[in-house]
C-alpha cells in the first residue's frame, strides 16, 4: 500500500459514548478509490467508527474521541477543524434512505445550493449528473417535481445517494446502505457502488458478509470495539489471519 | 365467569358515562349561551358603541379592542416563544439549567391569570409608564400565552425526525441552516396549531388585561398602543357586576358572551382544520 494513497487514517483512535469504551485502539487505513467493508456483530463499533469518520457522532452528548483521525494527513478533531467543511468532503448515506419532504430535485440541490450553486442550468445539470451517477436518473427524469416521499425505498436510497453525490464528496460512507431494501434493490446499490469507486473512496458498514465479499476491496473484521482483522477481502474470507475472523464468517458466532 | 363479564360490563358503562356527560355539559352550555343570547344580535349590536350607559347600542369597541389586543399578544410572544423553543430543543445541552428553565415555563403555565394582570400592572403599567393601554395589555396576554407556544413548538419540533436532521448535516449543511430550512418549516404546522389555541386563550382572559388596557367605557376607538381599549371579556364583567341596570342589560351581556365564545371557538376550529388538514398530507 502506498502511503500517498491513503485518503483516511485513523491512528490509536478510542471513543466512548459516556463511560462505555465503544471503540479501542483503532488503527485503520483507507485507501482511495477503493471500496472498504467494516463487519462484525451487532453493538461491535463499526457503526460508530463510520460516524466517527465525518464526526457526525459529535450530535450525540456524552462522546468523546482520542487519538488522531487523519483526512488527507489532517487531523479532523483538531480545534480549528469546522465539521461542516469534513462533512461536505466525505458525505453519508444511512441505514434508512432519508429523503427530505421535498421534490426530487429540491432534494438534490438543498445542500449545493446553500454552498452557491445558484442558476436554473447549473441546478439542472447537478441534477442530471447526480441522478446518472445513482443511475436513478431513467426512473425519475420526468417526475422530478415530484415527492421524493413517493418513490420506493430502493428508488429513495439511491436519491439519497445522488443527494451525497450533488455535494462533490471524496469519501462516500455508507452505513449499511441495503439493510432496508429488497434483493433486488440491493443488486443495484451494489452495482453502483461498484461503478462509484472510480471516482470515489467508499466505506461501507454491512451486516451482510456476501455483501462485503462482492463489494469491497479491503475488510475490516471488528469485535467488542476492537479491529481484530484488516485485510484485503479476498484474503480476509478465503485465509484469515485470525481465528476469531474465521469463526465468525463461518457462522460460528455473531 | 359471569361476574366477569358483568365488572368489564359496568366498567364500560361508566368510562362511556364519562365522555358522554363531558360532551353533554358543552352542548348544554353551548345551547344556553347561544338561546339566550341569539336575541341581542344584529347589525347594530356588532357595529356600533354602547350608549345610554351601556343599556343599548353595540359592542363594536369591544370587539375590536380584543382584535388588537389578541393580535398584539401573538406578535409578540410567538417569536418570542418560537425562538425559546428552538433553544431548549435543538441547541441547549440537556442538563440540570435547561431542566429548571423547563420547569419554569411549566410553573408560568400554572400561574393565576389576576397574578399575570398584576405583573403586567406593576411593570408596563406603574414602572415603564405605559399606562392602561393596549400596548401594556398585549404584552401581558403575550406572556400568558408563552408557556403555550412554547410547548407546542417544542413538541412540533421534537416530531421532526431526527434523521431529516442528520440527513442535512450529513450533506455539509450548518446547524443553522438545517434548522431554518428542514426542522422548522417540517415544524410549522404544529407550532401554528399551538399559537391558534394561544390566541383563543388571550382572547377569552378577562384577569390579565383589568389593570393593563380595559376600559371599563370608552365609545372612541385606539388612535395609538398607548390607548385604552374596551374588550370583549371584561365588557361581560362591567356588564353583570358593576353596571347601574343589570337586569336591564342581560340580553346585552348574553349577546357579548355570545360573541366571544364565537370568536373563541371559531380560532379553535381554524386550528383543527389546519391540524387535520396536515395529518392528511402527512409527508413523513
Amino acid at each position: 500500500m502506498q502511503n500517498n494513497d491513503i485518503i483516511i487514517r485513523t491512528k490509536n483512535v478510542d471513543f466512548y459514548y459516556g463511560t462505555f469504551k465503544a471503540l479501542i485502539d483503532v488503527t485503520m487505513d483507507f485507501e482511495k478509490n477503493k471500496v472498504t467493508a467494516l463487519i462484525g456483530p451487532s453493538g461491535c463499533g463499526k457503526s460508530t467508527l463510520l460516524r466517527l469518520l465525518n464526526r457526525m457522532n459529535d450530535l450525540i452528548d456524552g462522546t468523546r474521541v482520542e487519538g488522531e483521525v487523519l483526512f488527507e494527513g489532517t487531523n479532523i478533531y483538531n480545534s480549528n477543524v469546522d465539521p461542516v467543511d469534513i462533512r461536505r468532503r466525505i458525505g453519508m448515506v444511512f441505514q434508512k434512505p432519508n429523503p427530505f419532504p421535498k421534490s426530487i430535485f429540491d432534494n438534490i440541490t438543498y445542500g449545493p445550493k446553500l454552498n452557491g450553486v445558484r442558476g436554473k442550468t447549473a441546478q439542472e445539470a447537478l441534477v442530471q449528473r447526480s441522478l446518472e451517477q445513482s443511475s436513478l436518473w431513467g426512473e425519475v427524469k420526468d417526475i422530478l417535481k415530484q415527492s421524493a416521499m413517493m418513490l420506493s425505498g430502493g428508488q429513495q436510497q439511491r436519491l439519497c445517494i445522488a443527494r451525497a453525490l450533488a455535494m462533490k464528496p471524496d469519501v462516500l460512507l455508507m452505513d449499511e446502505p441495503t439493510s432496508a431494501l429488497d434483493p433486488i434493490s440491493t443488486a443495484k446499490i451494489e452495482e453502483l457502488i461498484a461503478e462509484l469507486k472510480k471516482d470515489y473512496t467508499i466505506i461501507i458498514v454491512t451486516h451482510n458478509m456476501q455483501q462485503a465479499a462482492r463489494v469491497s476491496d479491503y475488510t475490516g473484521f471488528f469485535y467488542l470495539g476492537e479491529l481484530i482483522e484488516f485485510n484485503p477481502t479476498e484474503k480476509l474470507f478465503t485465509r484469515p489471519d485470525e481465528k476469531q475472523t474465521e469463526e465468525y464468517i463461518t457462522g460460528r458466532f455473531g | 365467569m359471569r361476574w366477569r363479564y358483568f365488572k368489564q360490563h359496568s366498567f364500560f358503562v361508566i368510562v362511556r358515562l364519562a365522555a358522554f356527560s363531558i360532551a353533554l355539559a358543552i352542548g348544554a352550555f353551548l345551547v344556553y349561551i347561544v338561546v339566550n343570547g341569539i336575541g341581542a344580535i344584529n347589525w347594530e349590536f356588532l357595529t356600533q358603541p354602547p350608549r345610554d350607559s351601556m343599556t343599548k347600542g353595540g359592542i363594536m369597541p369591544a370587539i375590536l379592542g380584543t382584535f388588537y389586543l389578541t393580535a398584539g399578544a401573538i406578535i409578540i410572544a410567538l417569536p418570542l416563544g418560537v425562538a425559546s423553543a428552538i433553544y431548549l430543543s435543538e441547541y441547549a445541552k440537556q442538563g440540570p439549567v435547561i431542566r429548571i428553565i423547563r420547569v419554569g415555563v411549566n410553573c408560568l403555565a400554572g400561574v393565576p391569570s389576576i397574578v399575570f394582570g398584576l405583573f403586567g400592572l406593576g411593570l408596563f403599567v406603574v414602572f415603564l409608564q405605559f399606562g392602561s393601554c393596549v400596548l401594556s395589555g398585549a404584552l401581558t396576554l403575550g406572556f400568558l400565552i408563552l408557556p403555550t407556544i412554547i410547548g407546542a413548538s417544542e413538541e412540533a419540533l421534537k416530531a421532526v425526525p431526527q434523521t431529516f436532521r442528520e440527513a442535512s448535516l450529513g450533506l455539509g449543511v450548518s446547524k443553522w441552516q438545517t434548522i431554518l430550512r428542514i426542522v422548522l418549516p417540517n415544524a410549522l404546522p404544529g407550532i401554528l396549531t399551538g399559537s391558534i389555541l394561544g390566541i383563543g386563550r388571550a382572547a377569552g382572559e378577562t384577569a390579565p388585561i383589568m389593570f393593563t388596557a380595559a376600559a371599563f367605557f370608552t365609545s372612541k376607538l385606539p388612535k395609538s398602543i398607548f390607548d385604552e381599549v374596551m374588550a370583549l371579556p371584561y365588557h361581560v364583567y362591567v356588564l353583570a357586576t358593576a353596571g347601574t341596570h343589570i337586569e336591564e342589560t342581560r340580553p346585552l351581556q348574553y349577546g357579548t358572551v355570545l360573541v366571544l365564545v364565537a370568536l373563541v371557538l371559531g380560532v379553535d376550529l381554524i386550528a383543527i382544520i389546519i391540524r387535520s388538514y396536515v395529518r392528511k398530507k402527512k409527508r413523513w
